[in-house]
């Protein structure tokens, strides 16, 4: 029977159907579904932090406004995605408690620090564009409540990033002052942006068993590349360069040549030692930790309009 | 079409953000012509006063962000703290507009010194949270929620009479307000009840919470002589009105939360002056030290 | 841990004329606080619109784990713990 569940489910993600929660699913799959949905649920939430950062300092009240509202639909994001990651058996708790005990990653581009108020312009250009290319393809993954929590994330990031580029653009109108914050902003955060598609596809140990099972669509190399070609128009028309003395067309291959992202600084991030981790986590267990109470409390008060309700039906 | 399409488009679909980030006009087709007899300068003092506090109010909300019990209280406080901010704006535009020196919203919340502000105490005292790690009673997600029922509860008293202003515009405002801070003052009255019926430490926390506000609670019913005089003009709302209705709401609001108004124990005024004449807590130096750096560092930046 | 909050699934109506809709899930300590977290988190504020929670463990699966037939019409099934639906407009793709 085993044999026979698994065939259907191979034809299944073959012919592009989708799978849903009850369906009957390897093992693999579904422990691999959990992990890089949790892991993009982790990223939502540890995300809010480095934006976050810059709220109570914004520049103006608009931009206030917008970072405030930004931030938010990230943890509305984190939201949709916990959920998404619920129907396939795990829990939001036992999630966050993995997080912060550091047995679940986020991405690693949120442990490098927030420096100017240009960087939440750079961060919606170049981290939620990168973020986008390696979430478009999401909106066709096999798991179905993965698709489509990533359609609702999608939406709503097309305008995160668009915001990030109108305040980068408003800024490099401005001062001096102000087109070198941008500058800067961009050489800090280049180099980390191209590093969110994950190592090179030949060091990447998962790309082929995801991309059979279509939780994956394209490669990192394939995607970082999408990425660099998009970028530099996008680049050209805001006034910046960035930091890479070899990127250029290649007429040949009809792409840029780029140079290669600092690999170890890459791994370091990554097991542990980048310039925010351990603030990161602490930041998010803090804010879990010292919440416990109210939750305990918002359980013990409806257990207790539970009781009351149902002495009164008995009365 | 790729995922860059739009990014730089002239559209800009404000509807697509999650709450009111205020890029359209909420008050199109209201007449905002100074009506005659009301003196300018009351009337902008008077809106600095009302901006002033949901400005401050609103900048301390927000730093919950990220830092709330549960993601879905995260998304509530945001949501909260933006409709404190969208009002804040609308009323710090109107007192620049009436004023007349050409000041905008962002000169007068960034550009100010701390002695021309003129909120109440109670919007800018800590009420946590902690920055990092555990907050202390009357620090904490109690505190706050104490200091929001109170602030909505006087705020929604105040601005459902505001709005029939003699002043079309404040009028407008109070009618857009009185229907987020209906919300406010329901979602801080349920985690009253929740916390002060919940657990021994909640319940604790929440009385401790109570107690933090309670010293500034009188300031709220004390009316400024600009308040007294536009009160006579029909613009404003005199706050000595508004004191039996407000202490009606918490008196609710305590009984089912098990919780009991606290004796009252308002603090000293400073030679007779508070948050109105523009006298602060200390904790104010510190909060527009924040708020203010950016904008002031930059003479001359766009933003 | 123990203190985590009941797992309650979303419905809205999106407008006038139209059936609610399964929309997601979100977690809340009872029901009045469900309701308001479901209009902060996924209906953006739109007035007019109605929404639905329900626990997540009141609803019935009609279709039992493993013997759900694969690739049967399932456009009306309701699992256990469904989440979300397509949202067909103006998707960016590549």
């Amino acid at each position: 029977m085993s044999e026979d569940l698994e065939s259907r489910f191979e034809a299944a993600v073959r012919s592009e159907s989708r799978i849903e929660p009850r369906d009957w699913m390897p093992d693999g799959y579904r422990k691999t579904l959990i992990r890089q949905i949790a892991q993009h649920a982790h990223s939502e939430i540890i995300g809010m932090q480095p934006e976050g950062n810059w709220i109570s300092r914004a520049p103006s009240l608009r931009r206030k406004a917008v970072l405030l509202a930004k931030v938010q639909d990230e943890a509305g994001h984190g939201l949709y995605l916990y959920s998404a990651a619920e129907t396939l058996g795990a829990e939001r708790g036992d999630l966050t408690e993995k997080l912060i005990a550091g047995r679940q990653k986020y991405s690693s581009i949120f442990n490098y620090p927030t420096l100017t108020f240009a960087d939440v312009g750079v961060i919606g250009w170049l981290v939620d564009g990168a973020a986008i290319c390696n979430q478009v393809p999401l909106c066709r993954t096999s798991y179905g409540p993965y698709a489509r929590a990533m359609i609702r994330v999608c939406k709503e990031e097309s305008f995160h990033q668009r915001q990030g580029y109108e305040l980068l653009a408003t800024m490099m109108s401005g001062t001096p002052a102000q087109r070198e914050m941008v500058q800067d902003a961009v050489n800090r955060w280049w180099w980390p942006a191209l590093m969110m598609f994950g190592p090179p596809d030949s060091e990447s140990s998962n790309t082929e068993r995801s991309m059979a099972w279509r939780i994956k669509r394209n490669t990192n190399d394939e995607l970082r590349q999408k990425f660099v070609d998009m970028s530099v128009p996008q680049a050209e028309r805001l006034g910046v360069t960035f930091p890479d003395p070899e990127l250029r067309w290649n007429p040949e291959r009809g792409h840029h040549d780029f140079g290669t992202p600092d690999w170890d600084e890459f791994w370091r991030v990554v097991q542990g030692d980048g310039p925010c981790n351990a603030q990161r986590v602490a930041h998010r267990r803090a804010a879990h930790e010292d919440g416990a109470w109210v939750r305990e409390a918002a359980t013990a008060h409806a257990a207790k309009r539970a009781r009351r309700a149902g002495r009164e039906a008995v009365a | 079409m790729n995922v860059y399409d739009g990014l730089t488009a002239g559209d800009s679909g404000d509807a697509h953000w999650a709450f009111g980030t205020g890029f359209t006009e909420p008050l199109a087709g209201i007449d905002r012509d100074v009506p005659s007899g009301v003196d300018r300068a009351d009337l902008t003092a008077y809106a600095l006063m009302l901006g002033d506090d949901a400005l401050v109010a609103s900048q301390l909300l927000a730093a919950w962000t990220s830092r709330a019990p549960e993601l879905e209280e995260d998304v509530a406080l945001a949501n909260i703290a933006l409709d404190l901010l969208g009002q804040a704006r609308l009323l710090l535009t109107r007192a620049g507009e009436v004023e007349g020196r050409g000041r905008d919203e962002d000169a007068l919340a960034h550009l100010r010194a701390e002695h021309e502000f003129r909120n109440v105490h109670l919007a800018e005292i800590d009420c946590g949270p902690s920055r990092m790690g555990p907050s202390a009673p009357g620090r904490d997600f109690a505190a706050t929620t104490a200091r929001l029922l109170v602030f909505s509860s006087w705020k929604l008293a105040l601005f459902a009479r505001l709005r029939d202003s003699a002043d079309p515009v404040l009028a407008a405002v109070a009618a857009k307000a009185v229907k987020e801070l209906t919300y406010h003052r329901d979602h801080a009255a349920r985690w009253t009840v929740r916390l002060g019926d919940g657990t021994d430490e909640s319940h604790r926390r929440m009385r401790a919470g109570i107690e933090r506000v309670w010293p500034f609670v009188d300031e709220l019913f004390t009316a400024h002589p600009v308040e007294t005089r536009l009160a006579a003009a029909g613009v404003a709302v005199d706050p000595a009105e508004l004191r039996s209705e407000v202490d009606g709401v918490l008196d609710e609001v305590f009984a089912a939360a098990g919780l009991e108004r606290p004796a009252p124990v308002p603090v000293a005024t400073v030679a007779g002056r508070a948050g109105r004449d523009g006298v602060h807590t200390e904790a104010m130096g510190f909060l527009l030290a924040e708020m203010q750096h950016l904008h002031r560092s930059l003479p001359g930046a766009v933003w | 841990m123990s203190a985590s909050w009941p797992l309650w699934e979303v419905f809205v109506r999106g407008k006038r004329g139209l059936n609610h809709v399964h929309v997601g899930s979100l977690h809340a300590p009872d029901a009045e606080m469900a309701v308001r977290n479901a209009r902060d988190v996924y209906t953006r504020r739109n007035e007019g619109v109605s929404v639905w929670v329900v626990p997540a463990e009141a609803i019935t699966a009609s279709s039992p784990d493993e013997k759900d037939p694969f690739f049967a019409p399932s456009g009306d099934k309701v699992y256990r713990h469904p989440t979300f639906y397509a949202i067909s407009e103006d998707v960016p793709h590549l």
